[in-house]
């Protein structure tokens, strides 16, 4: 980027982190600037320019500053840093390591380095002399933490380039040139492992950006088998309070099938960050055998950061899973929650004085969310090698209530949607995902139908439809159970609400915090969704409504004993074979 | 706080709400304190060089030339050992009639602590309540709040968990205390000689409203002395937390703030995590637990203050009157407490959790024995049975009057399930009923030895 003469200005009002600035010079919407407040600088943001008044939103608390302040201006917007070091770190909403930060209580205006820039990394070179690169080639490769991390010509670099001179293999640090290359007027550039890119700008240095059709493999029951999320897909999670959001998270982080896993506490508890800090490193990864941290970043920002740092973070993460996209990886981004996104836009819109629109969040709340899902996806690099991000957000609903602007407007940009119910984590049916609420739009996709159906059973999809009429008919039963009365309903309606119990107490819940159940590969889904659509599809007898029940808990007992044991164990057969005596009992043709 | 030398001096305010005063004045710092005809004031917005303040005690009789005084600096408290037994209005100052504090002057609400510095919560907190002990275990570092109806008796209990908790310190944040309530706060104190632990900022019904603005921020930078400079354990009461968000929302709304749900303003979920998050364990080994009230209308938690609350807190505790035996309980449905993953069974002893989910799952199945009753439909035996239990355990675990520790509510546990049910009844884990399940002759004998007697019958 060229230099320009940096533009100076001065405080002129303050309303909470909302500073007002006269200019003397051009700015630009995003643009970054540092309040020079006695010894500290305040890193804010522009997020509005009116004639020659400048609308910053200050990402630290505006205690003691005063009016006739003088702000600095950088020229470029918020930016991050890339290169191999970001793995394993935990970052604030601004990319400062919190980790190298000083003492026990955050600074106001202290900024840390976001790699180490004194580590050597081992450098192996992917291009030769001569040949033709352009933004987001691979020039070479260093091993971030056994993840493959590719040197990039940066992004920001536009045209074709040809390489000048690469560095043999060898250890340097993050500072060091690795590569010139030139353009086609002879102009140098020297490259190093580091590159800057503004995080609010999509990084798009890709060929193309398909229809996502590979199932991503979560692990998680009531996700794979009945509203599956595609690889480089997108999904929300909302939730009232205390249904189990976290754990599911935490589950879909660990167990998901992705190269790099990025976590954006966005607005959360404090306590629950700390979590993330003290169990990620001990977690093993079941997908290499080391610890899950090696191949985790985690963006931190408490609910008692500052507010406009909470609105960063996101995008922060996102930034960084676009990078790692851009090396051929599959990423999985979390972000929890979206709502504390959603609300810290809330109150800088509030604080500006803008009209507001439902339930006092900014009118264009819906776009904003929509743009931002927009940025995941699966996508073929110029190279023709693919890479994916898949996010999963969660939304804190008000009161609960779906109907409130930030679940609508992601319900409108979100492919899944996986309900959490209040009634079913009440009665402790984990995780609390409603089968019949929650939809997954791939199931819709021809691409995804084919691919299923393909890898996983020439039927699958017309299983999964059957297994959720199902849960629909078992549903109904139980309500004309509930009004008419255990013995005002034929025997039938019985039947059909214990054929949709199995499904509940079988697929749909899952002990997170069983070893063996914690995780389910969808071999082992298939096989057991074929084992339940077989008793499924059963007729069985019975003379009273109390022998049903007792029966079909004796058919849960044995099934779920199965899933608390080692596939195909002796100990899973025995269960197994147990389960077909019973079938067995009350079989008719 | 007598006028210092470089303090500057106006008299001309332009306008007057009923929580604001707006003047023009040069050089004023963002959140600093001024002093408007004796009352103390914020300032809270610098639009070019008019100066808005939010007055504490209230705008009525301040005229337009009115002496205003900046004091340069945002509020602070002087903090000390002296601290410790003293009584404090909203802004620091003494209200038990003793001498002011000498000490090292902090600014309250300060900065936030690192997260990565953070240690996981892991120290148990009894209160003796089993309600609490036994199915919401409280842990230090923790922020939990009672949600409560105004009839409720939360202050009591409060008071009781406080001085049972063995914390070295504990802070009294009141806002909108009646001073009915301050005095028995202040007795419960005395009479249980804890006062030299307590420090106490209390803005009563008496005082302006908006005062209680700096009630938990005064209270949370007291605890923050204790537990980072000393590494104490230090318990913070914050009573009544949505007669502080009513305060907010009377200060957003005299400032023309659009408002959100439940005429709220906006920032409302940040403005109580700044306070709730304060609630942390140190790696040096002090720790700041929070333990507030929400008061609730009509029980609805579905209100944009208990909403944001439980967003924050770590689990919260319902209080509800049980009439079948006339006693205020810790409501075990309704009630949760985050944290007591870290520490039941691991901290105690290792049948707790296995006791706790069956007892409060029984006493589920008494709930749908009691609207079975209630809906004209006959009983069977078990659900006589688990009605039965569900009064004892009330009465002798969930009932707030309640005080043992935890073993022995794990054995008076054991002891009901033995009463009342068969073991296949009470369908706990094989390794620990053979520990733990009571020798002496409990309803499985009884039982068998009816079915014995019954053929000589026939």
């Amino acid at each position: 980027m060229e230099e320009k003469v940096s533009t100076k200005g001065k405080v002129k009002s303050i309303i909470a982190n909302l500073v007002i600035v006269e200019v003397d010079g051009p700015v630009s919407q995003n643009e970054i600037c540092y309040i020079k407040l006695q010894e500290t600088d305040l890193m804010a943001e522009v997020i509005k320019v009116s004639g020659n008044t400048a609308y910053v939103q200050v990402f630290e608390s505006t205690r003691s500053l005063s009016i006739n302040t003088e702000v600095e201006f950088t020229a470029h917007m918020l930016e991050v840093t890339l290169g191999p070091g970001l793995l394993s770190k935990n970052y604030d909403g601004l990319q400062n390591d919190l980790n190298t930060m000083e003492g026990i209580f955050l600074k106001k205006g202290e900024y840390t380095k976001a790699l180490d820039e004194s580590k050597k990394w081992d450098f192996k070179p992917l291009v030769k002399e001569h040949d033709q690169v352009e933004a987001g080639s691979w020039l070479g490769e260093v091993d971030e933490n056994h993840q493959p991390h590719r040197i990039m010509v940066p992004f920001k670099m536009q045209g074709t380039y040809k390489v000048k001179s690469i560095k043999g293999e060898g250890a340097y640090t993050v500072k060091d040139t690795i590569a010139v290359i030139s353009d086609t007027e002879g102009n140098e550039f020297p490259i190093t492992m580091t590159q800057t890119w503004p995080v609010k700008v999509p990084i798009r240095v890709y060929n193309n950006k398909p229809r996502p059709y590979r199932l991503l493999e979560t692990g998680v029951r009531t996700i794979d088998t009945l509203n599956p999320i595609t690889e480089g897909g997108t999904g929300f999670i909302p939730g009232p309070f205390g249904s189990g959001k976290t754990v599911l998270q935490h589950a879909l982080s660990k167990q998901a099938e992705a190269d790099i896993v990025i976590v954006a506490a966005c607005g959360e508890r404090a306590n629950e960050v700390v979590e993330l800090f003290t169990e990620f490193p001990e977690l093993d990864d079941p997908r290499t055998g080391r610890k899950l941290m090696e191949r985790t970043t985690i963006i931190a920002n408490t609910s008692n950061m500052p507010v406009a740092a909470r609105e960063a973070s996101v995008y922060t993460a996102m930034t960084l899973a676009e990078y790692y996209r851009q090396m051929g990886l599959k990423v999985l981004l979390l972000a929890d929650s979206t709502s504390r996104w959603a609300q810290a836009l809330r109150e800088m819109s509030n604080r500006m004085e803008e009209l507001p629109g439902p339930d006092a969040y900014p009118m264009d709340l819906t776009a904003i969310i929509a743009s931002f899902y927009a940025r995941a996806g699966y996508v073929y690099l110029n190279n023709d090698k693919t890479g994916s991000i898949t996010f999963i957000g969660t939304v804190s609903p008000a009161g609960g209530n779906l109907k409130e602007p930030v679940t609508e407007a992601t319900k409108k940009a979100a492919r899944c949607f996986y309900a959490l119910s209040q009634q079913r984590a009440d009665s402790k049916r984990y995780p609390a995902i409603d089968p019949i609420d929650s939809y997954s739009k791939y199931l819709e996709y021809d691409e995804v139908k084919e691919y299923m159906n393909e890898n996983i059973d020439e039927k699958w999809t017309d299983n999964i439809e059957t297994v959720k009429d199902i849960l629909i008919r078992g549903r109904e039963a139980s309500e004309q159970i509930d009004i008419l009365g255990d013995d005002g309903v034929p025997i039938d309606y019985h039947i059909a609400y214990w054929k949709s119990e199995i499904i509940d107490f079988v697929i749909l819940q899952q002990d997170a915090f069983d070893d063996i159940d914690a995780s389910t590969p969808i071999d082992r889904q298939k096989y057991m969704l074929h084992k339940i659509l077989t008793i499924c599809h059963t007729n069985f007898e019975f003379e009273s409504f109390e022998d049903t029940a007792e029966y079909f808990k004796r058919i849960i007992n044995e099934l779920k004993q199965m899933n608390y044991s080692e596939f195909e164990s002796d100990k899973f057969k025995n269960h197994e074979e147990q389960l077909e005596k019973i079938i067995e009992e009350r079989k008719v043709d | 706080m007598e006028t210092q030398a470089f303090q500057k001096i106006y008299t001309r305010i332009t306008s007057i709400t009923k929580a604001t005063c707006s003047l023009k004045a040069a050089g004023v710092g963002y959140e600093e304190l001024a002093v408007i005809n004796g009352k103390l004031a914020q300032v809270v917005k610098v639009i070019g060089d008019e100066v808005t303040l939010q007055v504490f005690g209230g705008t009525e009789g301040i005229p337009t030339d009115a002496e205003v005084v900046f004091y340069g600096k945002p509020p602070s408290l002087k903090v000390s050992d002296e601290l410790s037994g003293r009584f404090f209005n909203s802004f620091g100052l003494p209200i038990d009639d003793g001498p002011e504090v000498e000490g090292e002057e902090r600014e309250i609400g300060g900065p936030t602590v690192n997260p990565v510095r953070r240690q996981q919560p892991s120290e148990l907190i009894a209160t003796g309540i089993a309600g609490i002990d036994l199915n919401n275990t409280l842990v230090s570092g923790q922020k939990i709040p009672f949600f409560a109806d105004p009839d409720q008796p939360y202050n009591q209990v409060m008071a009781m968990v406080a001085l049972r908790a063995k914390a070295d310190k504990i802070i009294l944040g009141g806002m909108g205390l009646t001073n009915d309530d301050y005095l028995f706060f202040k007795n419960v104190f005395d009479q249980a000689g804890a006062l030299d632990r307590i420090v106490s900022f209390v803005n009563s019904t008496e005082d302006p409203p908006v005062e209680r603005l700096l009630v938990p921020d005064m209270a949370l930078t007291a605890a923050e002395y204790f537990a980072v400079d000393k590494n104490q354990d230090v318990l913070v009461l914050l009573t009544d937390m949505t007669l502080y968000a009513d305060a907010l929302a009377i200060v957003s709304n005299r400032m023309d703030q659009i408002p959100s749900k439940d005429s709220m303003p906006g920032s409302l979920y940040s403005d109580l995590a700044r306070i709730y998050e304060k609630a942390v364990q140190f790696p040096e080994g002090g720790s700041i637990t929070i333990v507030a009230v929400t008061t609730l209308s009509g029980g609805d938690i579905t209100h944009s203050i208990p909403d944001n609350t439980g967003y924050i807190t770590e689990g919260q505790l319902f209080l509800r009157k049980d009439t079948d035996i006339g006693k205020v309980i810790v409501d075990p449905f309704r009630s949760l407490s985050r944290l007591k993953q870290l520490v039941i069974g691991k901290k105690t002893r290792e049948d707790h959790p296995s006791v706790m989910n069956t007892a409060v799952r029984l006493f589920a199945d008494a709930s749908n024995a009691k609207t079975k009753l209630e809906n004209g439909f006959d009983l069977t035996d078990y659900d006589e049975r688990s009605l039965e239990f569900a009064k004892e355990y009330s009465r002798k675990l969930l009932a707030i009057d309640v005080n043992i520790d935890i073993d022995e509510m794990l054995d008076t546990g054991w002891k009901l399930f033995n009463k009342f049910f068969t073991k296949a009844e009470a369908g706990i884990k094989e390794n620990l009923v053979e520990k733990y399940w009571p020798e002496e002759e409990g309803l499985e004998q009884k039982k068998s030895g009816k079915e014995k007697e019954e053929p000589t019958e026939a």
